[in-house]
Parts: structure tokens; C-alpha cells; sequence
């Protein structure tokens, strides 16, 4: 990469938007599903968790990034696994002063973004041999990428599985009286899967370059 | 020769269906009505030459006739523990009481045939291939193993789940993992628990007094309870609630003799899975600590789904093992897990659907273990 690149150069507008779609962490790279699965009960800890995690492979792109040239190799892993488990600790703080219901929700799964895959994946694959620039925007298009596809799931499961969205009742109270019940299923995880499935499935229908031939 | 108009009729409107004719978009549409009724003239292009005139809609079309005695039954039974119900049955005549129950059970089947076949018309025609005929007997399995309270729009979404996510997504008949009927009704029951199971969903009450003393229970729900309030040869003959279809051992005895004699179920299946109930429930009687776990074990044979599911799922063959020595195992396993749930386990009276699904998934793996041991007994005896 030249010197002169802009700061939003085509190549690097490229890194943000790449993820949301062609590249999409969950849907094309299949990492980070175990955290899809679930928190995509209802939509707002959802949204939460994906503030949660642009913000945390952002700076740890970045960090890792500026750390890159002084990481002695053999120990780099150990010395990402502090950098996100700092960052997450960071995060989780923060959620648990200023959103202390959805902090509760989200419980275990804010401390497990240290496992998420594509935070890991991003580092290794990207922010050690890139500027820390490009690493930036690299982490919030994964970040995005990962928070887009959770929001889509929980956006259904949370219509079909509860008949609300954020909270608010989507489904008018007539509807219940004619017999119409919430789908119990759409609240398990299997169903979960299933939508991923789905999207997975319609992504791939509209942009066929994405089927591998074998 | 009112065979050969029906012929002449399809040869006159062809043209209409062949590349360039106006009704080109629709020749899948064509061509499923016409193999439907004619054995198709199409030959293979390449690969085997031999073909049976049994083909997969003739196949379909007696797992279709055998299901009938079911459904026949079902229809009486629904009548049967209606009138029973509120106390009127000795007033009613035996045409009266089938009448009712056709009547319940008709529009699901309506339901059921119209949502799939119209996704698989719709499917043939989007992706351009022949029209799966696999829905033929999906579709009258679905509302045989549904409660007969279930609302229409459950039955129709539950069909559309299993033609598009167990069916289509697998790539089409022939292709799926699960047996699609269990699957819509595996749906229906993680979906909407309190539609698909408990005392109120097995007989239509309508807008009736119930006598007293009416519990609407199934044997088996019953059962879990540590009641045992029901007559054996009742439940054989199948005057018991449950669904529309499983409740007469008779009927579906009936079923199973047209699959074997005709050889289109497998009776290694059947009997395996008859196997591994026995045995499981004799090891559930020899150490039994309480009362169901001393029910006689030749009981869960003729109570709940078993003998449905043993006859009519577990021999499909899309999602059944397809080796011989794998047949003995799917189907032993089945019976096993069948009644490990339904004894052990508080949650679900009734364990059939979950067995076979789940030995469903190991259907490959058994099919692969069992090929591969047979390549390495013949490598043995092919060694100098």
C-alpha cells in the first residue's frame, strides 16, 4: 500500500464494505456462530452485542496492528488473546454501568467475544500485515458484517418467536384472538441455525459467485 | 378405450409444452400429470439401461393405497371419540359417526395436499426440473400424525417448513436427510406444544358438553401419570384417542402386508424396530421401579405412534439406511431410543418422532460403517 492513499481511498472503502457482504464473516466464512445462535433471542441485545463487537475488533485490529512489527512471533497469539480479553473486559464494564438488563441478557456471551472466532481471525489474517489504518476500518467492516447478520436473525426470531421487535408488540392483540400463537421454536437455537441457513441461502442466490464449484 | 382419449389428449396438447411452444414455462407441470399417468416414454441417455415400470410414482401410489386403511379408521375414530365424548354415540349411526370425523379430517388433508404440491410446482418450475412426486405421500402422512384440533394454518405452515427447509433445501425428493412428514410434525411440536400434545388436542369436542368423567387423555399420556385406564384390545382395533392416523394397530397392520407383499417397505426395518422395543421394554420390565417402567412390554407396541412410525417412517426409503446389515441396526435403534424416551424420559409421552429422526441423521454413517467393513472382510479373503 503507497503512502498517499487517502484515508477513505477506494481500496480502503473496500475493507468496509467487503465484510457486509462478499466477505461476510458469518454467512461466507461461517465464523462467529456460536454468539449468533444466542443472543439472537430478541433484537436489542443483539444490536448490543454488535456494538460489542465492531468496537472490539476495531481497536484490537488497530492495536495489534501498531504492535505488529514488535510481536515476537511465537508468542503472538498470547500477546492478541491479552489485547481482546483487555478490550472485552473494557466493553463489558461499560455495558454493565450504563445497560445493566441487557448486560444481564447477554451474560456470558460479551466475555466469550474473546473466543469469537472472527476477532482471532481478523488479527491473524489481517491487522498483522497491515497498516493500522486499514486494520481499523478491516475490524469495523468484520465487526459490521458479524453485527448485520445477528440483527437480521433476531429481527425474525424475535417477530415470529415473541410477536415483538425491541420490546415494542408488532402483532395486534386481534390476531391472538383468531388463534394465531408465537412460534416456541423460533426461540431455541435450532431455529437459529436454521435462519442463518436461510440467509445463507438467499445471499447465494443473488450473487451466484459465491457457490464454490467443486 | 377411455384410456386411449386421455392418451390422445396429452399427445395433442404436447407440442404446446415443447421447447418454443407457448406453454413452455409450464412443461414440468405437463410432464408431472402425464408420468403420473402413463409409465414415461422418456428412455436414458446414458448409464443403466434397465428400467422398472414400478417407478417412484408408482411406488408412491401403493405407500399412498396402504396408508388408506389408516385413514379410514382415523376418520371413523375422530367420529367415534366425538360422540363418545358428549355421551351421544348410541344414537348415532355408524355412517353418522364416519361422517363427522371425514368431515375433521378432510380439510387438513385438503391443506396439506394444495400448500405442498403448490410449493413443488412452484420449485419444479423455478429450477426447471420434473415435479418431485415425493409429496404424494407426505401429504397424507402429515395430517395422519397431527392431533385432529390442529388449526389449518399450523398444518399448512408446518408443510411448507418441511417441503422447503427438510425437502428443497437437501435438493428435492430423494435428496432429504429427515422424513419430511416427521420433520412438519417435529415443527409443530417444538413450535406450538400446547396445540401438539396434552389432554385437550386428541378429540374434537366442537362446541359440546362433555360427559363427566371424560379426560380426552391418550394411553400413553396416561400412562406417564401411572395410570393405566385403557383396554389393550381396544387400543389394537384402535378405539382410543390420538392422532388422526396412528391409533389402530389394525389398520396399520394392514398397511404394513401391502408394503411387504409388494415389496416396496422394508421388513427388516419393521422387524428390527419391532426388535429393539421388545427387548428394551423387557429390560425396562426386569428392572422396572415403577409402575410404567412394569408396563408389559408388548404394550408399547400397540400404544401411541409405534407401530405408524415403525411401518410408515422409519421404511422410508429416502431417509432409512439402505444396506441390509444397516437396516438391522437403524431399525433395532429406533425401537431402542423409542421407548428409552417414552419411559425415562417425563417430558414427551410419546418417543417415536424423536427416534427416528435422530436415527434418521445416523441412517449415512451407519450405511458407511457397514460398506466399509464389508471392503475390509473381502480385502481379508483377497489377500495371497
Amino acid at each position: 500500500m503507497s503512502e498517499k492513499d487517502a484515508l477513505f481511498s477506494k481500496k480502503n472503502l473496500k475493507l468496509l464494505t467487503d465484510p457486509l457482504s462478499t466477505q461476510n464473516p458469518i454467512t461466507v466464512q461461517v465464523l462467529g456462530i456460536c454468539s449468533a445462535l444466542a443472543v439472537t433471542v430478541q433484537v436489542k441485545p443483539a444490536i448490543v452485542m454488535s456494538i460489542s463487537v465492531i468496537i472490539v475488533t476495531a481497536f484490537a485490529n488497530l492495536i495489534i496492528s501498531l504492535l505488529r512489527n514488535s510481536i515476537p512471533n511465537r508468542i503472538r497469539i498470547i500477546v492478541q488473546l491479552v489485547v481482546v480479553a483487555s478490550l472485552v473486559i473494557l466493553v463489558d464494564q461499560v455495558l454493565k454501568a450504563f445497560v445493566y438488563d441487557v448486560s444481564k441478557q447477554l451474560s456470558v456471551f460479551v466475555g466469550l467475544i474473546i473466543t469469537n472466532c472472527i476477532i482471532m481471525g481478523r488479527l491473524e489474517a489481517f491487522a498483522l500485515g497491515n497498516k493500522p489504518w486499514p486494520s481499523f476500518l478491516d475490524g469495523i467492516g468484520n465487526g459490521a458484517g458479524y453485527g448485520l447478520i445477528l440483527i437480521i436473525v433476531s429481527v425474525f426470531r424475535e417477530l415470529l418467536g415473541a410477536g415483538s421487535i425491541m420490546g415494542f408488540q408488532l402483532i395486534p392483540e386481534g390476531f391472538y384472538n383468531f388463534g394465531y400463537v408465537n412460534n416456541g421454536l423460533m426461540v431455541l437455537s435450532p431455529m437459529a441455525l436454521i435462519t442463518v441457513g436461510i440467509i445463507i441461502w438467499v445471499h447465494r442466490t443473488r450473487k451466484r459467485e459465491l457457490i464454490e464449484n467443486k | 378405450m377411455k384410456g386411449q382419449g386421455i392418451k390422445n389428449f396429452f399427445d395433442k396438447h404436447r407440442p404446446k409444452f415443447e421447447k418454443g411452444g407457448k406453454l413452455h414455462p409450464f412443461h414440468s407441470v405437463f410432464e408431472g400429470f402425464e408420468t403420473f399417468l402413463y409409465v414415461s416414454a422418456a428412455t436414458t441417455k446414458k448409464g443403466s439401461h434397465v428400467r422398472d415400470s414400478i417407478d417412484l410414482k408408482r411406488t408412491m401410489i401403493i405407500v399412498v393405497l396402504a396408508l388408506v386403511p389408516t385413514l379410514l379408521f382415523g376418520m371413523y375414530n375422530i367420529g367415534f371419540q366425538h360422540f363418545h365424548a358428549i355421551g351421544t354415540f348410541a344414537e348415532k349411526t355408524f355412517f353418522e359417526v364416519f361422517l363427522y370425523g371425514a368431515l375433521r379430517v378432510l380439510p387438513a388433508l385438503v391443506v396439506s395436499y394444495v400448500v405442498g404440491l403448490g410449493i413443488e410446482f412452484a420449485f419444479a418450475q423455478i429450477k426447471g426440473h420434473e415435479i418431485n412426486e415425493g409429496y404424494l405421500v407426505s401429504g397424507i402422512l402429515i395430517p395422519l400424525v397431527l392431533p385432529i384440533n390442529t388449526p389449518l394454518w399450523m398444518t399448512a405452515l408446518a408443510v411448507v417448513f418441511s417441503v422447503i427447509i427438510a425437502k428443497e433445501a437437501f435438493g428435492g425428493t430423494g435428496m432429504n436427510i429427515w422424513n419430511p412428514a416427521l420433520v412438519a410434525r417435529a415443527f409443530l411440536f417444538f413450535a406450538y406444544p400446547a396445540q401438539m400434545s396434552g389432554d385437550s388436542v386428541w378429540v374434537r369436542i366442537g362446541n359440546e358438553q362433555v360427559v363427566d368423567g371424560f379426560s380426552g387423555a391418550t394411553p400413553l399420556g396416561m400412562a406417564l401419570n401411572g395410570v393405566f385406564d385403557y383396554n389393550i384390545w381396544e387400543a389394537f382395533w384402535g378405539f382410543i384417542p390420538g392422532s388422526i392416523g396412528e391409533t389402530s394397530t389394525f389398520a396399520i397392520l394392514i398397511g404394513a402386508a401391502i408394503l411387504i407383499i409388494t415389496g416396496i417397505g422394508s421388513w427388516k426395518i419393521m422387524l428390527a424396530t419391532t426388535l429393539g422395543a421388545v427387548v428394551t421394554g423387557l429390560l425396562m420390565n426386569a428392572f422396572a421401579v415403577n409402575d410404567y417402567m412394569a408396563m408389559p412390554f408388548w404394550h408399547h407396541l400397540i400404544l401411541g405412534g409405534f407401530a405408524f412410525g415403525a411401518v410408515f417412517m422409519a421404511t422410508d426409503p429416502v431417509s432409512a439406511a439402505q444396506t441390509n446389515r444397516g437396516k438391522w441396526i437403524y431399525g433395532f435403534l429406533i425401537g431402542v431410543v423409542a421407548i428409552v424416551i417414552r419411559v425415562l424420559n417425563p417430558a414427551y409421552p410419546e418417543g417415536m418422532m424423536l427416534a427416528i429422526l435422530l436415527m434418521n441423521t445416523f441412517a449415512p454413517l451407519i450405511d458407511y460403517y457397514v460398506v466399509e467393513g464389508n471392503i475390509r472382510k473381502r480385502l481379508k479373503r483377497a489377500a495371497v
